[in-house]
């Protein structure tokens, strides 16, 4: 059983939470994932590790109520217990070895996007966030994505935060006026994975696009996931995830 | 003792009926009564050189057991067999006995073998019912032990070592211990309630199980030794599915056998009140010919699908299925498909399978396993209708232990090494049994190398303890 220690809504439809785990959080790479199950007749759901504290012995997920499950998670609250939750699980990303990386989400991506942006913002790489959301109620992680970056850009795509555009005019934008980015991580709906790695590609830009939030009833691939020593094929430039 | 009964077929076995158990997911065989049992027992003739018990890879010690069914002193069998075996009730159930004990039952000669499998299961069926002693926790003698892996390798390594008075703590990945007993084999062909005795009966040893850890990610073997154990015995199975490379394999629809049965078995999909998803689909090819494929199609079958094809490349003589199971599936409506290969998995625009294009095959001369190479005839591709593909041709071992652990090695198939009399792998007080060392294999030669490691380690614990 482990212990919701903080529950947050971070909009309508996002949740944030911190679970007491001290053996994964001391484990935990960026890029990695748990499998939650919230009773004996849940499935069992993989969901990005978000954060990871080891001092406290926690570690942060944060899902979006759209399904069955997620939706019977978030009937938990601080205090009360999820059955089953293990980790860390996945390859971690490789992130040695770049100097400027431009991290990009979309929406829920952000959750993912965002603790690969802090581990490299932490080993000293210039980082870059460029995330966008459909209006400004929609916004997660602000001041986490503030703080894992030197720039965060954050798009509308109706301009409610007073930022107009996709992603991708940002990213456009910052390649037009000079700034070389070496590496572009990019998660979030396919069709804007699809766009920045169109854009990258033009300016032979390396790109990892997840395919993450596309998993869904993957009970037991997940776990067969892990069993494979590297999971990723290329395609053009972009290495899928 | 008395005449043998010289009956050539065996004493039946009672069973569902197969139209009824074809939608349900209750035991197939229903077990013998005390009258069936002591009937059949008398079938044995009891012979002094016990060819069975050398066909046996843990040697119960099988004319000693049927004679006491014989006598209806099914507790005095009971202790026999579990002088050399940890999980009768389990392997009663599912060892392939036809090649085992019974390929060398003199009565299986002239007429049909006594039926071993039948017996212990009996015995062993009978005990669970009607023993109420707990067993006792053994007295400490202050040694820690780690187990990974929750399978039948791990459970009776730990549950031989608990009996000797170690400190065994079993990290299982999974929710619930039990591996392959619990994700793999069907309910109706081993209840889960049995598989959960056997673990009970280890917690009452003292056996503590940790389950949700992933060993290799969230704690790495040097860790173990680190926190005090002082061995670490390796059972981490073989639980990563052999796919075809053909293509189309990535279509929607196209499972492996594993993640199918597990979905059903650890994760009871079958039933309503639980959430795991599931396809259900209507046509079904299974490629594969061995106990997995046979149990992903008649679980397919009991899931409501109209036909199931079982699609195999060689004929049935060459299936490693047990011949039960191959018998049941037949007799549940599982459609053959034999000599016949799979090429490529068709889709329609969407991604989701529409069709199973194979070719037929024919029988060549014998390859390096014995069996005939079937060989593809030119130009006889056609298409099998089907909504999903189950892949059922294998399991290769998992590679996280020996990928994250320094010093412990595996062959070119990613079998750990390791010494075959003392079970130990390249690294000094890890050892290795089960699937993990030998590739997918049966259940009951996992659990004699658990048995095998546990003696080995206590030696290797007691001569480092007196040198300490």
């Amino acid at each position: 059983m482990y212990k919701i220690l903080e529950k947050t809504a971070l909009n309508s439809s996002m949740t944030k939470m911190v679970v007491e785990a001290p053996l994964i959080a001391k484990k935990a790479k960026p890029g990695q994932f748990i499998i939650f199950r919230v009773d004996e007749f849940g499935e069992r759901v993989p969901l990005t590790i978000a954060d990871y504290d080891t001092e406290k012995g926690s570690v942060t997920i944060i899902y979006q109520k759209v399904g069955a499950s997620t939706m019977l998670l978030d009937t938990l609250n601080e205090g009360e217990y999820i059955l089953d939750f293990v980790g860390p699980l996945g390859v971690p990303s490789e992130l040695e070895g770049y100097k400027k990386v431009a991290v990009i989400g979309g929406g829920a991506g952000c959750a993912i996007a965002y603790p690969q942006a802090k581990a490299l913002y932490k080993m000293g790489t210039a980082v870059d966030i460029i995330a966008g959301f459909r209006n400004t109620d929609l916004i997660i992680l602000e001041d986490e994505m503030k703080a894992a970056c030197d720039n965060l850009y954050l798009m509308t795509d109706d301009g409610s935060n007073g930022n107009k555009g996709f992603v991708t005019t940002a990213l456009e934008n910052n390649i037009k006026n000079g700034v070389e980015y070496d590496l572009v991580i990019a998660i979030g709906p396919v069709p804007m994975m699809r766009a920045v790695s169109m854009l990258t590609k033009q300016y032979n830009i390396k790109t990892i696009v997840s395919m993450n939030l596309m998993k869904r009833n993957v009970t037991y691939r997940a776990m067969e996931q892990t069993a494979r020593e590297k999971n990723c094929r290329l395609i053009n430039n972009v290495e899928v995830n | 003792m008395a005449v043998a009964n010289m009956c050539p077929t065996r004493t039946p076995m009672p069973e569902q009926d197969p139209n009824v158990r074809n939608k349900n997911f209750d035991e197939v065989a229903t077990g013998y009564t005390a009258e069936m049992a002591m009937n059949e027992a008398t079938r044995c003739l009891n012979c002094k050189h016990m060819p069975c018990v050398s066909g046996c890879p843990v040697n119960v010690p099988i004319p000693e057991f049927i004679a006491h069914v014989r006598n209806g002193e099914f507790e005095e069998a009971y202790s026999v067999i579990t002088r050399a075996s940890s999980l009768p009730a389990v392997c009663g159930r599912v060892c392939p006995q036809e090649t085992q004990c019974e390929s060398k039952c003199v009565r299986g000669l002239k007429s049909e073998s006594v039926g071993i499998g039948r017996l212990e299961r009996f015995v062993a069926d009978y005990h669970m019912q009607h023993n109420t002693e707990k067993p006792k926790k053994p007295e400490s003698n202050g040694h820690k032990v780690a187990v990974i892996g929750g399978g039948p390798a791990g459970l009776t390594c730990a549950g031989t070592l608990a009996k000797m008075g170690y400190a065994v703590t079993v990290f299982e990945a999974f929710h619930t211990a039990g591996g392959v007993l619990m994700y793999g084999i069907p309910e109706f062909r081993l209840p889960k309630a049995i598989v959960q005795k056997e673990i009970d009966g280890l917690k009452d040893l003292g056996v503590d199980i940790q389950t949700n850890m992933v060993m290799g990610r969230v704690m790495s073997v040097d860790e173990l030794f680190e926190n005090g154990f002082e061995a670490v015995f390796v059972g981490t199975g073989a639980g990563l599915p052999n796919f075809m490379n053909m293509e189309g394999e990535g279509l929607i629809g196209v499972y492996s056998a594993n993640e199918f049965l597990t979905r059903i078995n650890l994760m009871k999909a079958y039933k309503e009140e639980y959430d795991t998803p599931i396809i259900r689909p209507k046509n079904v090819a299974v490629v594969g010919g061995g106990n997995v494929a046979m149990d992903a199609a008649r679980s397919a079958l009991r899931l409501g699908a109209e036909n199931v094809y079982i699609v195999y490349r060689r004929s049935e003589e060459e299936m490693p299925a047990r011949n039960e199971e191959i018998h049941h599936s037949k007799e549940e409506g599982v459609n053959f498909k034999l000599l016949n290969n799979p090429v490529k998995v068709i889709g329609d625009e969407n991604g989701k399978v529409v069709g199973l294009e194979c070719v037929e095959m024919e029988l060549g001369e014998p390859d390096a396993s014995g069996r005939r190479r079937p060989v593809a005839k030119a130009g006889s591709n056609f298409v099998l209708d089907v909504d999903a593909v189950i892949i059922a041709i294998g399991n290769a071992p998992n590679p996280l232990i020996r990928s994250t652990t320094k010093g412990i090695e595996a062959n070119a198939k990613g079998c750990l090494i390791v010494n075959e009399e003392t079970m130990q792998t390249t690294k000094e007080g890890v050892y290795a049994g089960g699937d993990a060392v030998t590739g997918a294999a049966t259940v009951i030669k996992a659990m004699g190398a658990g048995r095998q490691a546990a003696k080995s380690i206590d030696e290797y614990i007691r001569i480092k303890s007196v040198k300490e």
